[in-house]
């Protein structure tokens, strides 16, 4: 039954974890949405899976994995070309308040 | 307040860098002490369409440390994505394990102390992350180096098990003596690879039920963990003497001012909506790759401990005090061939070598002399070729000019003399000049022997055998 998980509450909530900010009907609009999504999973619900082990990969073959070695070299003017700000080689950013 | 009518339960995370050339999940270097953004690439800067490679190494160590502290290893387990915003992380989230970590269970024993027996500490789990980057802050910015990003950590949870500050010391103590010989971290906490969080809360003593419980995050010295532990359960305990509740909440310990306070910063952060990290396939450990690494592991300290008693005769404490360290153990075995007096070594690095490392300020195996020249030092003690005295005054020597024992020994003259002719010489000197002693020791004033091996001693400048002046005046006053 769409239109009654998702509260207006945790709309904003999951907008302050992901640090964005929206307007009332932007608000309304995305509560609609993740209702449907939720409605979605409710049908996926209907399968009994009690006796399949959660999936979180297709591809079971396992982890590939690479030696330890060092291959890159430095090249920290590279990394910081794109930063909006930079100072003495760091990342500059706003003021963090701890 | 009344503290002895409770009691503290306390649960350790600690955090420590794995001993790896390169990252986590990228080819960048992971040496400490480099440049700004030197050690840095576009994985573990989190640049859109890169992808994680998992390093081996990484997964052996921490294989390692799981079999050291009698983990079982899981043979499947996934990486989750931990999502948070800070501007250290730079793909906004830590790939970290949640539901499914490398190493399940397990215990580490704490050795007896004067108040209490040897107690056993259970561990939760063990589990794989990458650490985040490092925030300098400034007047009006904060800087921002990625060096550490990507450099990859274990985790290890105990269960709420210790009683005190005192316990988390010891258990802080054990845990970092087992990273180091299984080398899977160095326990350098200056360098920020050895971190603690510390769960802490009270109950009355007796109590089954758990209390509420507060996290003091970021603790990077075993004395600040000791401290701030200590300052929350007093804290605690008159928040419920005075009537009230303790907060479930996140602290920072303030070493300045020797207090707790609430860390403001992160109050929407415990929202971490972990998710099975897309990027990564399932982590799987083969059985044979599970006994590859068993096969490859080095005796624990507990196992060394054992072998110290058994085998070489040394009592449980001298044991306890030469495995802490792996460097110290090592070194104590590396002066042994040859020597049959094993308990003089181990004394001998107890208390000369130790005390060397302890007031140089430098690490244990840059401060003292090599251990082969301490097992020839002690060799010619054993040989009595010089006294304990001698032995004692080269070391210091040694110490201070890099020198090895035997040119130490001639530099300084400290060889001893065995030669019975001229000690017998200096034998007859001596009761020559002293007649009138000589006739009361054959009358029966037995303590005078020691006069006689004092006077002679000191006529050959103290370097004489005692064993052989002892002989021959004993030889020469009964004949």
């Amino acid at each position: 039954m769409a239109g009654t998980k998702i509260t207006l509450e945790q709309v904003r909530h999951v907008a302050r974890l992901a640090r964005l900010e929206w307007s009332p009907e932007q608000e309304e609009r995305l509560r609609a949405d993740m209702d449907e999504m939720l409605a979605y999973v409710d049908k996926l619900n209907e399968l009994d899976t009690k006796e399949v082990a959660p999936t979180t990969q297709v591809g079971e073959a396992g982890m590939p994995m690479r030696d330890d070695e060092v291959t890159n070299r430095p090249a920290a003017e590279a990394m910081l070309a794109n930063a909006p700000s930079s100072e003495r080689g760091y990342f500059k950013v706003p003021k963090i308040i701890e | 307040m009344n503290r002895e009518a409770y009691e503290a339960v306390i649960g350790l995370e600690v955090h420590t860098h794995l001993l790896t050339r390169s990252k986590l999940f990228c080819g960048c270097s992971t040496t400490f002490g480099a440049g700004p953004n030197e050690n840095v690439c576009p994985v573990c800067m989190g640049m859109p369409g890169v992808l994680p490679v998992l390093n081996r190494r990484a997964v052996e160590l921490a294989i390692r440390t799981g079999l050291a502290a009698h983990c079982a290893i899981a043979p499947y387990s996934i990486f989750d994505r931990k999502s948070y915003f800070y501007p250290d992380l730079p793909k906004g989230y830590q790939i970290s394990q949640y539901e499914t970590p490398i190493c399940k269970g397990g215990y580490i024993d704490l050795p007896a102390t004067e108040n209490g027996e040897p107690r056993r500490i259970r561990l939760t789990r063990i589990h794989i992350e990458e650490d985040a980057g490092k925030n300098i802050h400034g007047e009006n910015a904060s800087l921002v180096d990625f060096n550490r990003s990507g450099v990859p950590l274990i985790e290890i949870v105990s269960e709420p098990d210790l009683r005190s500050a005192e316990d988390a010391g010891a258990y802080l103590r054990q845990l970092r003596a087992i990273l180091r010989y299984v080398d899977a971290s160095d326990g350098k906490m200056e360098e920020g690879s050895f971190r603690c969080d510390c769960n802490v809360s009270i109950r009355k003593r007796g109590a089954k039920e758990y209390g509420v419980r507060s996290e003091i995050k970021n603790l990077n010295s075993f004395r600040f963990v000791e401290d701030a532990i200590d300052y929350e359960v007093g804290r605690q305990i008159e928040i419920v003497e005075g009537g009230g509740k303790v907060a479930q909440e996140t602290l920072l310990w303030d070493p300045a001012r020797k207090e707790t306070r609430p860390m403001r910063s992160k109050e929407y952060a415990n929202d971490y909506r972990y998710f099975p990290e897309p990027d990564l396939p399932p982590l799987i450990v083969p059985a044979e790759m599970e006994e590859k690494v068993r096969a490859s592991m080095p005796e624990l300290p507990a196992d060394r401990k054992t072998r110290y008693v058994r085998e070489l005769g040394l009592t449980e404490y001298e044991a306890d005090v030469l495995i802490a360290d792996r460097d110290v153990a090592d070194y104590f075995e590396a002066t042994l061939p040859a020597l049959k007096n094993r308990k003089s070594a181990a004394n001998w690095v107890m208390t000369e070598v130790l005390r060397v490392a302890r007031d140089s300020g430098e690490s244990f195996v840059e401060a003292v002399p090599p251990a082969a020249e301490v097992g020839a030092l002690l060799r010619m003690v054993e040989g009595q070729k010089i006294s304990l005295n001698a032995a004692k005054t080269a070391f210091a020597a040694m110490v201070k000019s890099g020198k090895g024992a035997e040119a130490t020994i001639a530099a300084l003259g400290l060889a001893q003399v065995s030669d019975e002719s001229a000690i017998a010489a200096a034998c007859d000197k001596v009761l020559a000049a002293e007649p009138e002693k000589v006739a009361e020791y054959r009358a029966g004033r037995d303590k005078l022997f020691g006069f006689f091996v004092g006077a002679v001693m000191k006529a050959m400048g103290g370097k004489a055998n005692p064993k052989v002046i002892n002989d021959i005046l004993r030889a020469k006053l009964t004949g």
